[in-house]
Formats: C-alpha cells, sequence, structure tokens
C-alpha cells in the first residue's frame, strides 16, 4: 500500500505527463489530463497482476513441481494439445460463451425495456432481478446442485405435476453443460438488465418524442431509436459476458466439476485440473493458450463493437 | 437518501475519498490484526496445525489438541482449516511451495506424499522420539530413501464392499470369494427387488472403488505388477488381470445393477440405502463408516464389510489403505519445532490413538505400539480387522507406485455411467498416467 | 427497494404518453397484464430459489437431507443460527469483520484509481492509449499466475495478510471498473472539462469536483458489482490469505461442506447469512442506482 501514497505525490510522474504528448495539445503545456492519473493504478495493476504473468509465461516453458523447474521448451504445449478433454473443452467453452452471452444480451435487454417502462411493481422487479447476483458462485452452485436433483430436486418435483419425467439436469451428459448455462443466465442476467436500463434511460427523449410524432409504431422506435442508442450497453453486455463465458470456471466447478466424466469440461476447467494434479507448468501453458484465444475472439470484436458505436 | 443535495455532495465525496486513499495504508494493516483475536496464549509456545475444515477433522483434531494440552501445559495449539478433496491438496502444495505452511499440518501418506517433495520441504524425524512408537509397516509410506518424515494419523482401512447382513440373510447369500460369487448374488438381489450394488457418483471419488480395491486381486496374481507398472511395462489396458476392475465397473452398469439415483447420490445417501436394505452392496472405503454411523445410527450392526472378490478364492484379500501422516514443514523452527514434535509424538501414543477412537470411531487397526481397539467398534471395523489379523491383505497400489493419474475419478464416472467401455476407459486412464509419470520426471516414460 | 413510482423516471417516461383514451387503455393494459405476468415469472424464477435458500436454512439436518421445498418441520432457527456461528470459534464473526473491511477498503481504492485511468484513457488519445487499452483487456482475459503472485507478494513482505490481499483485489478489479468507468464517461460532454479548465480548474479539480459527480450512476453500478465481487470472492482469500486470522465469509461454507458430511441446513444457513451483506447494501444502494441512471439522462 505504501507503493500508492508515494508514487501518487511523485512529481516526476507529472514532468513526463507534460512531456507525454507535445503535439497534440500544445495550446497549454500542461494536459488537463495527466499521465500521472494512470500511475497508482499502473503500479498495483504492474506489480501485482503483469510481473507475475510475465513470470508465469516462463514457467509455461518448464516442467514445474513443487520447489524446481526444468527448461522443457514447447513440450507443456504438446502435451496440453494432445490433452484427450481438449477437443471437448474448446467446443464446450465456445457454445457456453455463446448460449450465455447471448442469453444475456437479448435477456438483458428485454428486461431493461420492460423495467423502464410503466408496469406494476416495477421497483420490485427491479430488485429482485437483482438478487442472484448479490449470491456468491459457490453458493448458486449448491443452490442449484440441490435444487436440480434428479430424484428429490424441486425443479423435477415440479415438473412431475405436468407430467415430466424426471430430468437428469447434471447427470445427463448431453444436458450438463446447459444446465449449468442456464445457472449462469440465471445468476448474471441482473447485471445485463441494470447496464441496459442504464443504457435505455440516458437516451434522450426528444429521440423517442420525435419518433412519436412521425408515427413511428413500438417496433420502429425500438429498431431505429432504442437499439442503436443502447449500443454501448449492448458493446458492455457483450463483451464482458463473452470473457466472462470463455473463461468461466467457478461455477462449472462448483456443479458438475466438468462432469459427468469430462462432458462439461471447459479450457478453464482443463487447466484448473492440471494445476490441481500438480501440474503447474502445464496449466500455465494452459492458462496462456486460454490467453491467446480468447484475445484472437474478443480484440477483433472490441474493435468491430467501438466501430459500430461510432457509427450509430 | 434525498436527491436534492447533488451540488454540494460531490466536493465533499471527493474529499472523503481522497481521505480514504491516503488512509488506506492504515487501514490496510489493522484489518489483518482485527482477524486474530483467539490468540490468548499465556507464554509458552502456540503451534498451528492445519487440518480439515469440516465438522469431523475438526472435532477429531480437537479430542486429540484438548487431551495433548493437558499433558503438556505449556503448549497451545490452534487449529486451521483446509478445504476438502482436490482444493485441499492443491493449498497445501500452494502453502508448502511459497514456505507458508502451517506448523503441523496432516496430509496423505504413500505416492501422494511423495508428491509434496518432503525431502525439500518437510522436517525429518528419523530417529525421533516423535516416532519411536510408530509401527514399522507404515514407515516407507512417509519416508524418501532412509528419510522418515511422518507419525499416522488415524487407522488403517480397507477399501472393499460394505454390505448389508439382513439381506443377505433373507436372501441366503453368503459373502461373495469369487467375482463369479459376487455376480450370481448380485443377480439374485436384484431378483428380489433391491438395488444389487450402490453407486454415488454426486462424490466422483467414489467410483474408483471397483479398481481401486481390486488392487489386491492384481497383486495376488501378479506380484511385480506395481513395479512394472511404475517402470512403463505394466498398463491397465493390455493386461486382462488388471483390466478387469475396469470391466466390473462397466458389468455393474451394463447389468443394471445400480440405484436409480447412482449419478447424483452422495455418499451420505448411498449409507441411507445400504442401512434401510434398499441397496445390498456399496463398494467403498472402511473409512467411511462414520457416514453410516450418521445417516443411519442404530443400524450400524447391520452392516458388515468384504474385500472386493477376484478370480481365485483361494487369494482373497484386502486391498489396504495406510492412513494419512501428520507432518512437520521445514518452515516450523526453534521452540515451535520442539513444542510440534511433542505433539506428533502424543498423536502416534497410546493416549493419542484413545484420543482418536474417542472423537470418531476406528476403522481398522492403529499403527501404533501398544494402541489397541475399543472393544465396541462397529462390525464393519471387525470384518476389516479379520483380514489385517490374517493377514490376507496387500497395500493399495499408491502405497506402491508413485504413478496415479488424476482423472481417473472421471474415467471411471465415465465407464460406470456407459459413457465409456471399459477397454477405451483403461486406455484413456494409461494415457493419464503416463502424463503424470512424465511430469513427475520418472525414468523409462 | 424504490417505490413503485419513482418520481423521475415516471416524470420522464410519461411525458410523450398522449392523451387520447385508446392509449390509456393500451397502457393500463399493458401497466397491468405485462406487469402482473413479469411478478408472477419473477416469483418462479427468481423468489423461489431464495426460498429454497430460507426454507431449508431453518430445517433439521434430516429435513434438510430431503431437498424439498417445505416449510421446515421443526422449526431451528435460532439453533442453526447459533451452530453456524460458534462454529470453530466464531470463525464467521471474524470472517464477517475481514470481508467488509478487505471490500469497503478495495472498492473505495477501485473507484478512486478506476474512474482515474477511465478518465485519462477516455479523454486523451496519445501513443500509451493503445497499449494501456490492451492491458486492460488483458486484465480481464489473462487467468491470474497464483504462485508466482504469491512470491511477488512475498518479496513485498505482504503475503498472507489483508493488506497483500487488498492489492491482489484491486489489481484483479481494475480492467472491469476501468472498461465501465471508460464506456459511460462517453455520455459526459467535454464541453464541461472546458469549461471548468476555462475557470481554472487544475486536472485534480476537474476530476474529483467536476468529473467523477457526474459518473455518479456508473460508480454505484460499480460499488456493487465490485462490492459483490470481492464479498463474494472464495480463490484469492483462499490462495492470497491463508490462515484463519484471514478468513473472509466464502471460506466459511467449507465448515459444512466436506468430502463426506454435508448438514445442508448448515449450510443453507451459513449461505443465508453470508448473502446478507450484499443483499442489504444493494437495497440501499437500489434507489441511488434509479435515481442516479435518471439523473445521468437529463444531463446526457
Amino acid at each position: 500500500m505504501t507503493d500508492v501514497s508515494a508514487t501518487t505525490s511523485s512529481p516526476p510522474g507529472t514532468t513526463r505527463a507534460g512531456a507525454g504528448g507535445p503535439g497534440r495539445r500544445d495550446r497549454r503545456r500542461r494536459s488537463p489530463y495527466p499521465h500521472w492519473f494512470l500511475l497508482p493504478a499502473a503500479v498495483v495493476y504492474g506489480v501485482i497482476f503483469l510481473v507475475p504473468t510475465l513470470l508465469s509465461f516462463y514457467f509455461s516453458l518448464t516442467r514445474w513441481t513443487i520447489f524446481s523447474s526444468e527448461f522443457i521448451g514447447l513440450d507443456n504445449f504438446a502435451q496440453f494439445f494432445s490433452e484427450p478433454a481438449l477437443t471437448k473443452g474448446f467446443v464446450n467453452t465456445f457454445v457456453y460463451a455463446v448460449v450465455t452471452s447471448g442469453a444475456k444480451v437479448v435477456l438483458g435487454m428485454a428486461l431493461g425495456l420492460l423495467l423502464t417502462s410503466q408496469i406494476v411493481g416495477r421497483g420490485y422487479l427491479r430488485s429482485v432481478v437483482f438478487f442472484p447476483v448479490l449470491v456468491s458462485t459457490v453458493g448458486v452452485g449448491i443452490t442449484f446442485q440441490v435444487l436440480m436433483n434428479p430424484e428429490r430436486g424441486v425443479i423435477n418435483q415440479a415438473l412431475a405435476l405436468f407430467g415430466i419425467g424426471q430430468v437428469g439436469w447434471l447427470t445427463n451428459p448431453s444436458l450438463a453443460l446447459f444446465s449449468v448455462a442456464l445457472v449462469d443466465i440465471w445468476k448474471g442476467v441482473g447485471l445485463a438488465t441494470v447496464i441496459y436500463m442504464a443504457g435505455i434511460v440516458s437516451i434522450p427523449n426528444e429521440y423517442r418524442e420525435a419518433a412519436k410524432v412521425d408515427g413511428a409504431g413500438s417496433w420502429t422506435t425500438f429498431r431505429n431509436i432504442i437499439l442503436p442508442l443502447s449500443w454501448p450497453a449492448t458493446s458492455t453486455v457483450v463483451t464482458l459476458s463473452l470473457i466472462g463465458g470463455l473463461r468461466s470456471f467457478d461455477l462449472i466447478w462448483a456443479m458438475t466439476k466438468g462432469g459427468p466424466g469430462f462432458t462439461s469440461d471447459v479450457i478453464a476447467s482443463v487447466i484448473y485440473k492440471q494445476y490441481q494434479a500438480g501440474f503447474y507448468g502445464l496449466s500455465t501453458a494452459g492458462n496462456v493458450i486460454l490467453f491467446v484465444a480468447v484475445t484472437a475472439i474478443v480484440v477483433p470484436l472490441t474493435r468491430f463493437l467501438s466501430k459500430k458505436e461510432v457509427e450509430m | 437518501m434525498t436527491r436534492n443535495s447533488t451540488t454540494r455532495r460531490p466536493a465533499r465525496r471527493a474529499l472523503t475519498l481522497a481521505i480514504a486513499l491516503t488512509l488506506l495504508p492504515l487501514t490496510a494493516c489493522s484489518a489483518g490484526s482485527l482477524g486474530s483475536s483467539s490468540d490468548a496464549s499465556g507464554g509458552g509456545t502456540t503451534i498451528t496445525w492445519l487440518t480439515g475444515a469440516d465438522e469431523t477433522a475438526q472435532a477429531t483434531a480437537k479430542t486429540i489438541v484438548t487431551a495433548f494440552e493437558k499433558a503438556n501445559p505449556d503448549v497451545t495449539v490452534k487449529l486451521d482449516g483446509r478445504p476438502a478433496g482436490g482444493d485441499g491438496d492443491n493449498l497445501v502444495k500452494t502453502r508448502l511451495q511459497t514456505g507458508s505452511m502451517a506448523d503441523v499440518f496432516d496430509y496423505n501418506s504413500g505416492s501422494l506424499f511423495q508428491q509434496i517433495a518432503p525431502e525439500k520441504n518437510l522436517t525429518k524425524l528419523t530417529g525421533d522420539d516423535a516416532v519411536a512408537k510408530v509401527d514399522k509397516s507404515f514407515d516407507p509410506q512417509v519416508s524418501v530413501g532412509q528419510d522418515l518424515y511422518g507419525v499416522p494419523y488415524g487407522t488403517a482401512f480397507g477399501g472393499g464392499v460394505m454390505y448389508n447382513k439382513k439381506v443377505f440373510e433373507q436372501l441366503g447369500i453368503q459373502v461373495p470369494q469369487t467375482w463369479a460369487d459376487f455376480t450370481a448374488a448380485a443377480d439374485k438381489i436384484k431378483a428380489a427387488g433391491i438395488a444389487p450394488v450402490i453407486q454415488t457418483y454426486g462424490e466422483t471419488w467414489t467410483a474408483q472403488l471397483p479398481i481401486l480395491g481390486d488392487f489386491h486381486n492384481i497383486a495376488a496374481a501378479e506380484p511385480n505388477w506395481a513395479e512394472d507398472y511404475t517402470a512403463n511395462k505394466a498398463k491397465y489396458a493390455t493386461d486382462p488381470v488388471a483390466l478387469a476392475g475396469f470391466q466390473h465397473l462397466q458389468e455393474i452398469h451394463d447389468k443394471g445393477w445400480e440405484n436409480a439415483d447412482f449419478a447424483s447420490a452422495k455418499v451420505p445417501d448411498g449409507m441411507r440405502l445400504l442401512a434401510d436394505g434398499k441397496g445390498a452392496m456399496y463398494p467403498i472405503l472402511s473409512s467411511n463408516i462414520t457416514n453410516l454411523a450418521q445417516a443411519a445410527p442404530d443400524k450400524v450392526n447391520d452392516v458388515g464389510f468384504f474385500a472386493l472378490p477376484g478370480t481365485d478364492a483361494s487369494s482373497n484379500g484386502l486391498t489396504a489403505w495406510f492412513p494419512n501422516g501428520v507432518y512437520i514443514p521445514n518452515t516450523t523452527k526453534d521452540a515451535k519445532l520442539t513444542a510440534a514434535k511433542k505433539l506428533l509424538a502424543f498423536i502416534a501414543s497410546p493416549a493419542g490413538c484413545d484420543a482418536q477412537s474417542q472423537a470418531s470411531p476406528p476403522t481398522g487397526p492403529y499403527l501404533v505400539e501398544g494402541c489397541t481397539l475399543p472393544a465396541d467398534v462397529p462390525q464393519v471395523t471387525k470384518d476389516v480387522q479379520a483380514y489385517f489379523d490374517a493377514d490376507k491383505q496387500s497395500p493399495a497400489l499408491e502405497f506402491l507406485s508413485p504413478v496415479k493419474g488424476p482423472n481417473l475419478e472421471q474415467i471411471c464416472v465415465e465407464v460406470g455411467s456407459g459413457i465409456t467401455s471399459a477397454a477405451d476407459g483403461a486406455k484413456l486412464y494409461d494415457q493419464d498416467v503416463q502424463k503424470q509419470a512424465q511430469q513427475l520426471g520418472l525414468e523409462g516414460w | 427497494m424504490s417505490t413503485l413510482t419513482d418520481p423521475a423516471t415516471a416524470k420522464a417516461l410519461k411525458a410523450p404518453k398522449g392523451p387520447q383514451d385508446t392509449v390509456r387503455t393500451a397502457s393500463a393494459l399493458y401497466r397491468w397484464g405485462v406487469g402482473g405476468l413479469a411478478i408472477v415469472a419473477s416469483v418462479v424464477v427468481f423468489l423461489v430459489p431464495f426460498a429454497f435458500i430460507v426454507t431449508t436454512a431453518l430445517m433439521d439436518s434430516q429435513q434438510a437431507g430431503e431437498f424439498a421445498l417445505a416449510w421446515p418441520r421443526n422449526l431451528q432457527f435460532v439453533q442453526n443460527f447459533v451452530t453456524v456461528l460458534q462454529t470453530r470459534d466464531y470463525l464467521l464473526v471474524i470472517a464477517f469483520i475481514n470481508s467488509t473491511v478487505l471490500t469497503v477498503v478495495s472498492v473505495t481504492a477501485l473507484v478512486v484509481l478506476g474512474a482515474m485511468v477511465a478518465f485519462v484513457l477516455q479523454r486523451r488519445r496519445s501513443r500509451i492509449t493503445p497499449l494501456a487499452n490492451f492491458l486492460v483487456l488483458a486484465g480481464l482475459i489473462m487467468p491470474p499466475a497464483v504462485v508466482p503472485t504469491i512470491w511477488v507478494l512475498q518479496k513485498l513482505g505482504l503475503f498472507g495478510g489483508m493488506p497483500g490481499l487488498i492489492l491482489v483485489e484491486i489489481a484483479y478489479g481494475l480492467s472491469f471498473t476501468v472498461l465501465l468507468f471508460r464506456a459511460f464517461l462517453g455520455t459526459v460532454p467535454r464541453e464541461l472539462d472546458e469549461a471548468a479548465i476555462i475557470d481554472g480548474a487544475g486536472p485534480f479539480r476537474l476530476f474529483f469536483q467536476v468529473v467523477l459527480p457526474l459518473l455518479r450512476p456508473v460508480t454505484v453500478t460499480i460499488i456493487v458489482v465490485q462490492s459483490v465481487n470481492i464479498f463474494n470472492d472464495f480463490t484469492n482469500p483462499l490462495y492470497f490469505a491463508p490462515g484463519d486470522d484471514n478468513a473472509t465469509v466464502q471460506l466459511t461454507l467449507f465448515n459444512f461442506q466436506s468430502q463426506n458430511l454435508t448438514s445442508y441446513n448448515l449450510l443453507f444457513m451459513d449461505i443465508l447469512l453470508i448473502t446478507i451483506p450484499p443483499l442489504v447494501m444493494y437495497l440501499f444502494f437500489n434507489r441511488q442506482i434509479v435515481a442516479g441512471m435518471t439523473s445521468g439522462a437529463v444531463k446526457g
């Protein structure tokens, strides 16, 4: 902590910042947006996150068990790619991320519209949609494990009233991943909704009024006004939930541990299993691979999203 | 909150935030000390013991600590908790690796013990008073070369089948001596409308029992198997004797012997089925008698135990597990080290055994000289003890070879749920084992 | 909880509505029909799981093992509550103190530091902007490297205590905070900055007195989300601040959940208890979120 307060008050940052963008803002010598504003955060982030991450890049090239590491080049990467559960893991990761983030965008926007319109019980609804966000992943995992119990679980008991037989939510190999995704959506849709509500509410009313005057129906208003003007919200929700989905691990681990067998394994859980088995080098290599894969998807996507944002 | 004070507030807010930021180091420091409120040692030495965080582990450790502190008033032992299962193993490794382990901790013996690099991380106890009373059979499980590092914690136990004696009596079934007997018994039980075999994949580790518990049969047929296996010469997929365990697991599923809720049931569910006679045979570790005692306290003695049978009745015997060990990391020094050794000596003494028996029923023999089992042990424990007394037992593979693939649980669940065949499962496990051996840097892989 | 008729929002949304009767009936139908439907759906989807947590927490251990959504046969609120509280020498109480300190300090720092970064990154384009943007994204994507992080903390003498854990939470939470702040800084017009600068405000005053107050809606959102994240965090406390002295609330779940035995009533009582602080915080901030959003609308 001392690092932070020390650097906040250190003058060298200020002078460097002044020299930072001389071409652009030569009207004033000092920018009103000084670079030293970045420093405290940069120090914490650099020391606690970047340095260890860079160290781990090195260790991904070693056979690394407790207290000893031996440089083995790219063997870990080769090993990781020959992991039997990996192909399945990649497919699962992708499916999981697309399903969860897609559902969060659609449901989040629908709920955002609903909860900014005139309906009864709006305050209650706004609160209740957000409740699941407040429970810890572990807590949610435990709760739904019990609710989704095939024989005694409340969900199947309720379905039985409608004559629907036992569903193996978490025990049926072809269903487990989607069940977890469903719970993920349940837990995450509240946040998406709040972001959308903020986006929709901040759309200036004049636009809507103008549309009304022009005789636009609600669909046209939605299509031409709300959808484009809440684009920053969409872009935030997509970015956050896609990255979250691609990296997701907590909930899957809490609910199925990748099972039954390996059927709901995602890359992150495959990596964690290597870590748990004490194969630190191998798991670090897996982290690097995951990082590259996610970056390859997310960076172009954010470029596209922010370009769209400017256009709209 | 009122909405009309927005103009004033920002300035004040900014100021508050700025102050908060500068105060950060101060607050942060006091936070750590706030936590440590229960530290009330009056002189003497205080040591910390890292054990399981769950109720049973804590209760057992607490009983020992109380008895120990009475005998050693100058030492205070604080308990620290770790999660169960893989998360806990991981925490132990991480804390050892970073030199931040508690003064004393309990952990697996055998191959998992080898994986925490004892020679680099633990205090050597060879020739120390602390290990004077430890049974010689236990020594190799907590040793590297000639150096000894731990004392046994708890009793030895068996991996085999808990069975409902009443169901067996009613249907006139004898304890099976061969797998053919087992099959016949299972068919008969199924015909009576009872689930012959209980499986509980809600806790994946239980799925491994038909394979791990079958090791006595492998060892009886091929005495050098463990060595060959470590040397990359014997494989599960290609050795028919070793493959049998996987095949049995598949057979249980193919013949529909398991309970309907096998995919989600947990150990307590399995114990309830067994005690109520809704299921007849449960492949499990005998140490899970505590679950039985909790799930059905009045029916504990309706349940007995037998070893997983193989092909030959004459070599029938038990696959045995050694107890966990209690260790001292080499970061424990001086007075704390002395105190820690005292604690270990106490655990490995008749007084320590008695304290343990008091906390939870023993599940097999203690491996400490002079320790005896109380007279009122459950039937399961008596049955396990009989195998030890007759010396019809072999240590489980994990005590003979450092090689154990981390994915066996999942592979077993796949075989036992019909997702994968026994042959493919065994092949997959051989690959898993190979990876682990390579990561350990073993020769010949 | 925010009341049914939130004046600011209501006004903003009512304005365009025409006075015609047809519109009024249609809107009444919508108001009650859709609203009613949504309330029914919300009860099933969102309230039932919570009801399950609450009822299970009040049951005896045998009934809890049945997994049913039912009224407790033996109402054991006090008994379960006391048992959970007393487990392992009142570990839960220590955990509550630790988690609160951790959350408050980390979130305060996150908001201030994150907003400062977002402010500069959003307002000023320079050579370091692309790199900084990439690093922000990288923080979201790259899974933290546990063991090297512990080494770094040990080198700094910060391992195994609250200060180190707080730094970790700040470092891991920065990306999300910056991303959200930056997205919403776009809605704060630059003209405001210009005006303040002409008035002679330096960067510090510009930021803390002019810009930060305008970010209130998103700040509240960030406070809520990050508080929940950090309060509910379980991996980082487990690895970076081991030991019961540093225990945080999520770790207390282990006390009731082991490989062999699980007392579901106590487990759910624990889940219930550790969910209450985030819930109270949310209910407190809920009005602010809504109020903040609408005030943002007026200014945007």
